[in-house]
């Protein structure tokens, strides 16, 4: 019976003295840690900036990349300090919930392919055919619609396998809306959303699961952030703009779309960059926004947040060019800071100065 | 029966025996395949590093899961602590106690369904319970998920361990004089040390590999934890979510984790047979 | 049952003057111990009422046609079950026709035929595998198995059974096929271990006067001991269907989901663990988030019904071996 209990009592006092010496080491590691949630369309910019920020302030910022639409959840719930989403809530949305969103940064969403011997660059899609690619009308790669638009490259008579999102996406939002924008029956049949009913195709998990799939699966097509494409070697197609011309995805493209943008009249920043004229425009490019709520129960954990959002600001722009964001124009990032000001309160007392 | 000559029937067993043979060929590729591709792949990533720092951003190389190693642990021994001792208590009153009544009876039942109740549905449960209420993913509604599904499963060994302990000595106990918790304790306990300590094993062996109900609990983490009360990292989340993901990589450290936790599963499971011999063959 | 566990607090009547009055640690212990036991129905209670309490919201506005439908619209908030069912039983469905003969096969090689050594190297090899944890089967099977069957396997069938709608499409590796083959081999140490335990059991005179009439190994097998043991078979059967209906990991990294029925194999699909696994933390609005438990509902009472019938037929086992 000793033997028994002893053993029992040992056995719980490990636990016990492992349990402190958790918390203590857990203690000596600890600073300030913010967690978000979100889209995984910022995540290669935003893990970066994180990890540079933490080296330099040693704040932490716990990032999980689990989907615009667990962002917004998360945040609604307030099981995180701030959610991300490309796909922009609408101004009634913010206002119901006491929320402030903000765009943090600008990318493309890019069709990537996998077909043997294409290279990236060397495909050329108009919106027809992507539109068509993805209703699951044209079902192989040698289909005449898209051989018309590529003479001289040899394309094989394998099928066409769709892959898109299967959770709730903001990436997938910006690709049907321009999807919607560009064709009336992807308007009418299947519409613009974070997670649509897909005619065909594979789903994977985020960015990183599409660019998964695309890797392994031979003769697919999916839609990622372009970092996703540039950091996995995936094969981007040319896109064929508003004024005609095809344009391939990059820092200038995206820019380039994101010229016309009126943010100062747009409530909550809601602004899309679909399918934008200018000659040198990407038709998918978008910004991700974050979303917090106005109302912040601690002002010092709210200011240190801000103070990250603040840096990314002012010192992210090499680290997000590196991975072909665009950086928010600083004409842009005065507005949003006097948003912070006007709206950004703890107790009635405003936190960001 | 049939009019089949000598030969057919003769053929018959031959084919049946080949196929039977075949299939636990079969069974024995599958599982060296499995190991030999584990092993495989995953040796390259656990060096230095692995063991002793937290991850880095994809796109910047090096860094290791030494925070997802801790969670997992952690969470493992407070599911334990949990788990264990309601577990050998209730599997002392279905043998000991109760033994007979139509109350033991309930609970066997309920005990048996509760061990097939998948994993994801305790995950969602915890989530409701826990995640909710308590506004945010932690590594306590991850360490309760996985002392709900260890439950049932130490009750159930635990009953079966001591039914299994031959009445004389009970009896000869009682006939010296003991009480009956100190002859549940002292004796019956004793003697049934070993089956009781594999229960413990397996049951440890197959909450650590245990992914889904962590998912909507624990969440995951990139740093070292400050509190338990934060989504806190573990192997097997981070497993699902770096193979998922297009990084070399990444996908390579979730073949380093793979790798531990099958050699940790594998080596609880295989003490805990061992145990069980020597235990038969001392009996 | 000797007479002295009839009751807790009185020596057996045969010895009037060895009474054990109650100690008071007898009845702490007791209260102690059934307060832990009552935890079990307890939790039980729980987990379906919270179940319920998450889902009300889809029931109330679905009804029972939740089950029969196959829109999975988070737009529209649509929400129908049809497609992860399909999907769960589909699998569970290719799981079983593969790992029951297969299971039986292997239990049969080892128990009748296999001498001891050999017994007990691959009895171990197969038991190895109910011990690797699911992850690592996903893992496994979408690095390794799934580009196996893409590049191997998949057009071999669509050469030859192309014809059938079963084999129809792109062999693209992950899809209906390969996740049922890997639950398979997930499920099938449940049933040769069940079965190898349950063979062991016939007696060895039944096998040895057939054999002594002249029958060969096959057809002791199929006429002694396939009936003898018909019912421990079944409730192997059992086993490995709970367990294949509940899997979730494995599953999600190769079923590739998407929300469709398709009659080809080759087709992706859900199960409605692996739409728990992929939406659960993404469901924005309250009625996806409650239709997404009301599907992890409708799974919970598809396991807990598989495991009732389970329960049910063991006790009948055991009552007709009683009987016996």
């Amino acid at each position: 019976m000793m033997e028994e209990t002893m053993s029992k009592t040992n056995k719980s006092l490990l636990a016990v003295i492992l349990f402190i010496a958790a918390n203590i080491a857990g203690a000596l590691h600890a600073g300030p840690i913010i967690h978000g949630a979100g889209a995984s369309f910022p995540y290669p910019v935003y893990s970066q900036w994180a990890h540079k920020y933490n080296q330099i302030t040693g704040v932490k910022i716990n990032y999980q990349s689990v989907g615009s639409g667990a962002g917004i959840r998360q945040i609604k719930a307030k099981t995180v300090d701030f959610g991300a989403s490309d796909a922009p809530m609408k101004a009634e949305e913010l206002d119901e919930s006491g929320l402030i969103q903000f765009p943090m940064v600008i990318g493309g969403v890019v069709p990537v392919v996998n077909i043997k011997g294409i290279n990236p660059g060397d495909l050329h899609l108009d919106s027809k055919t992507l539109t068509e690619i993805f209703l699951g009308k044209i079902k192989t790669w040698d289909d005449p619609a898209i051989i018309a638009l590529n003479p001289g490259i040899k394309l094989p008579s394998k099928a066409i396998t769709v892959v898109h999102r299967a959770d709730g996406s903001g990436t997938t939002w910006i690709f049907t809306h321009y999807l919607s924008a560009v064709s009336s029956e992807w308007k009418e049949r299947i519409g613009t959303g974070k997670a649509v009913s897909w005619p065909v195709g594979v789903g994977g998990k985020g960015n990183e699961g599409v660019a998964s799939y695309v890797q392994r699966i031979k003769g697919s097509i999916g839609y990622v952030e372009y970092a996703y494409a540039l950091q996995n070697k995936l094969s981007h197609i040319l896109l064929q703009n508003r004024a005609g011309e095809y344009v391939p995805p990059s820092t200038e493209t995206f820019m380039a779309a994101a010229e016309g943008a009126d943010w100062e009249h747009s409530a909550g920043f809601y602004v899309v960059l679909v399918d934008q004229p200018g000659k040198k425009s990407w038709p998918i490019t978008g910004a991700s926004f974050i979303i917090l709520y106005k109302e912040q129960d601690d002002a010092v954990h709210a200011e240190t947040l801000l103070n990250f959002f603040d840096w990314c600001y002012k010192h992210g722009d090499e680290i997000a060019i590196g991975l072909d964001y665009v950086p928010i124009p600083d004409s842009v990032v005065e507005i949003i800071k006097s948003a912070w000001i006007k709206e950004i309160k703890s107790n009635g007392k405003q936190v960001w100065h | 029966m049939q009019s089949c000559s000598l030969k057919t029937r003769k053929a018959i067993d031959q084919s049946v025996k080949v196929i039977a043979s075949l299939s636990a060929v079969i069974g024995l590729i599958t599982i060296v395949w499995i190991l030999l591709t584990v092993t495989g792949r995953g040796i390259g990533a656990l060096n230095l590093k692995f063991f002793t720092e937290v991850p880095t951003p994809p796109g910047i190389p090096g860094g290791g899961l030494v925070n997802a190693i801790v969670g997992t642990v952690i969470m493992t021994i407070i599911a334990a602590v949990i788990s264990l001792p309601i577990g050998l208590l209730a599997g002392t009153y279905l043998a000991e106690i109760g033994k007979g009544t139509r109350f033991a009876e309930v609970v066997r039942f309920v005990t048996n369904i509760l061990i097939g109740v998948p994993s994801i549905i305790v995950g969602i449960f915890i989530y409701a319970l826990l995640v909710v209420p308590m506004r945010g993913f932690s590594g306590y509604a991850g360490a309760v998920a996985l002392a709900v599904i260890m439950l049932p499963i130490v009750v159930r060994t635990t009953e079966d361990m001591l039914n299994l302990v031959p009445d004389s000595l009970r009896e000869s106990a009682l006939a010296l004089g003991a009480s009956r918790w100190q002859v549940t304790l002292n004796v019956v306990f004793r003697s049934a040390k070993r089956g009781l300590l594999t229960g413990v094993l397996l049951a440890v062996a197959r909450v650590s590999g245990e992914t889904a109900p962590l998912l909507f609990t624990a969440l995951n983490s990139a740093y070292w934890f400050s509190s338990l009360k934060e989504p806190l990292a573990n192997l097997t989340v981070t497993i699902f979510n770096y193979a998922m993901s297009p990084y070399q990589d990444w996908q390579q450290k979730a073949w380093g984790a793979s790798l531990l936790i099958t050699v940790g599963v594998l080596f609880l499971t295989i003490t805990a047979r061992l145990i069980m011999k020597r235990q038969g063959k001392q009996l | 049952m000797p007479a002295v566990w009839a009751v807790w607090d009185v020596w057996d009547e045969n010895s009037p003057d060895r009474i054990i009055k109650p100690v008071a640690g007898d009845r702490v212990f007791r209260w102690i111990t059934a307060v832990c036991a009552a935890a079990i129905p307890v939790l039980m209670a729980g987990l379906v009422c919270v179940m319920v309490f998450n889902s009300h919201l889809a029931l109330k506005k679905f009804g029972l046609g939740f089950l029969t439908s196959t829109a999975w619209n988070p737009i529209a908030q649509e929400y129908g079950a049809l497609s992860s069912i399909f999907g769960t039983g589909v699998s569970t469905l290719i799981a079983m026709l593969i790992a029951m003969p297969m299971g039986l096969a292997v239990a049969l090689f080892l128990v009748e035929w296999a001498p001891p050594k050999v017994e007990a190297f691959f009895g171990t090899a197969i038991e190895l595998l109910a011990a690797v944890p699911s992850i690592i089967y996903g893992m496994w099977g979408l690095f390794v198995f799934a580009p196996f069957m893409a590049d191997h396997v998949q057009p071999l069938l669509g050469r030859y059974l192309g014809f059938l709608p079963l084999f129809k499409g792109p062999p693209m590796g992950i899809g209906m096929l390969t996740t049922g083959i890997i639950l398979a081999l997930m499920i099938l140490p449940f049933i040769s271990s069940v079965s190898r335990d349950v063979f062991k059991m016939v007696p060895s005179v039944l096998k040895e006067s057939a054999y002594g009439l002249g029958a060969t190994n096959w057809e002791v097998t199929k006429g002694v001991i396939l009936p003898y043991a018909l019912h421990g078979i079944i409730g192997a059967g059992f086993l490995g269907l709970g367990r294949a209906l509940g899997e979730t990991m494995a599953v999600t990294f190769v079923i590739g989901n998407s929300h469709r029925l398709s009659a080809s194999l080759f087709e992706t699909g859900n199960s409605i663990a692996s739409t728990l696994a992929n939406e659960f933390t993404e469901a924005s609005e309250p009625l996806y988030l409650h239709a997404l438990v009301a599907l992890g509902l409708v799974l919970f009472l598809i396991t807990v019904t598989s495991q009732i019938a389970a329960q049910l037929w063991l006790r009948h086992i055991i009552k007709k071996a009683g009987g016996k």
